[in-house]
């Protein structure tokens, strides 16, 4: 079956991470799967810059990362539960991560939790909204 | 013979394995989540399997992306709990079942379903936090734990149609195994959400409860939907309800609905939660 990765990307405020991102991503991804230890947090910790630079990333990879970008390092091949470890290591939540990708702030996106999540009418697709 | 007694699914969300190392069970965000598990605390202790065929994904716990298997069957003695990001979860090691897994992989691979197979592997919460739901602060885990992990995470994810198929021949590979187990399986993960982008925090409980019955009556049409639904009806994360799909093949043609549950919120996601028994016709 032939592949077709242009159907995800009408859906709005989303990056499907596909096999073509995984590839593009992959040394962002694997800098983050060495987050998963004490010792390498530390080091990461303390000076991000020295850190970074030991891996094979795009410059544009490794500015996302320094800036908490996690819009960009989507963009730009990171996948979710890779980009986990950098805010696990900052010690944020899931919650308190993931709300800086979209446009409210902390509070107001647990509130929207309590009250049901985020509607999807009006959130399947960018033509039906207008936008492609 | 060995034979698969119940299938169970539940959400896996990080958040919960969080709460219930910390003992936040009682507080008033979780109480009404973990109520939903208290039947099924009880219902366990009277219907202990002895071996449970736990599928789920991992979430860059273990696996890099040097390899991503599309699916995989932990074969080791012993599994231990990875490092997350926050520090490993004070829980104890799970206990693998060398004997039914070996069998199983062999058995999977000569019926068509290329296994990878792991020797090696650790957990993450995708596996543990079911148990923690389903066992609560155990000093160890009551049961053998047979590791099933899917690639949910980069797409293509295996279709439903395949996922259905292989808790099928799940179910003849229990049955064709030579020794006297009471054999669970349980799908994790799900049920409606989406952890990253604009988008983030969609929930879809119309979907959901859809998704349950379509579940439990109708698994065959429900099992041709395209992951292009899942993502955009429940959320990007949302697919990982694919792996239900293998928990509901194994348990043959017909089920009893034991009990039900479903909650908005845990941390970004819905909860859902099935128990189920095959139905002997």
């Amino acid at each position: 079956m032939k592949p077709d990765f242009e159907q995800y990307k009408d859906i709005p405020g989303t990056t499907i991470f596909t096999i073509e991102l995984a590839q593009l991503g992959f040394e962002l991804n694997q800098f983050c799967m060495t987050l998963r230890s004490q010792a390498n947090r530390d080091e990461f910790h303390a000076d991000e810059r020295a850190y970074v630079d030991k891996f094979n990333m795009s410059e544009e990879q490794k500015d996302a990362v320094l800036k908490r970008d996690f819009q960009r390092m989507l963009d730009l091949g990171g996948n979710v539960y890779f980009l986990s470890k950098i805010f696990a290591s900052d010690g944020l939540s899931y919650v308190e991560a993931v709300s800086t990708m979209t446009d409210m702030n902390v509070e107001q996106y647990k509130q929207m939790m309590l009250d049901g999540g985020r509607s999807v009418e009006g959130n399947r697709s960018k033509k039906e909204r207008g936008e492609a | 013979m060995a034979r698969i007694t119940a299938g169970i699914s539940t959400s896996h969300v990080p958040a919960v394995g969080m709460a219930v190392d910390l003992r936040k069970e009682n507080e008033a965000y979780w109480a009404p989540m973990f109520a939903g598990y208290d039947f099924s605390k009880k219902w366990i202790e009277q219907n202990m399997p002895d071996v449970v065929i736990i599928v789920y994904n991992d979430h860059a716990s273990y696996f890099g992306m040097e390899i991503m298997p599309t699916f995989a069957m932990g074969i080791a003695p012993k599994y231990g709990i990875c490092d997350e990001g926050y520090g490993k979860r004070p829980i104890p090691d799970v206990e693998g079942a060398p004997e039914l897994s070996t069998h199983l992989a062999a058995s999977l691979i000569m019926d068509n379903f290329d296994m990878t197979v792991l020797n090696v592997l650790e957990v993450d919460h995708g596996l543990t936090v079911p148990m923690s739901l389903m066992f609560g602060r155990p000093e160890k885990w009551p049961v053998k734990v047979i590791p099933l992990p899917v690639n949910v995470v980069m797409n293509p994810q295996p279709s439903g149609e395949r996922c259905l198929a292989l808790g099928k021949a799940i179910k003849a590979a229990v049955e064709q195994f030579d020794g006297d187990l009471n054999v669970q399986i349980w799908g994790t993960g799900g049920m409606s959400h989406q952890i990253q982008g604009a988008r983030a925090g969609l929930i879809n409980e119309p979907w959901d409860r859809k998704f349950m019955d379509d579940l439990v009556h109708d698994p065959e049409t429900l099992a041709l939907k395209p992951h292009l639904e899942y993502m955009v009806e429940a959320g990007s994360e949302g697919v990982e309800l694919i792996m239900w799909l293998i928990m509901r093949g194994a348990l043959g043609e017909n089920v009893n609905e034991i009990h039900r549950f479903y909650h908005v919120p845990a941390s970004n996601t819905a909860v859902g939660h099935l128990i189920l028994t095959p139905k002997e016709d």
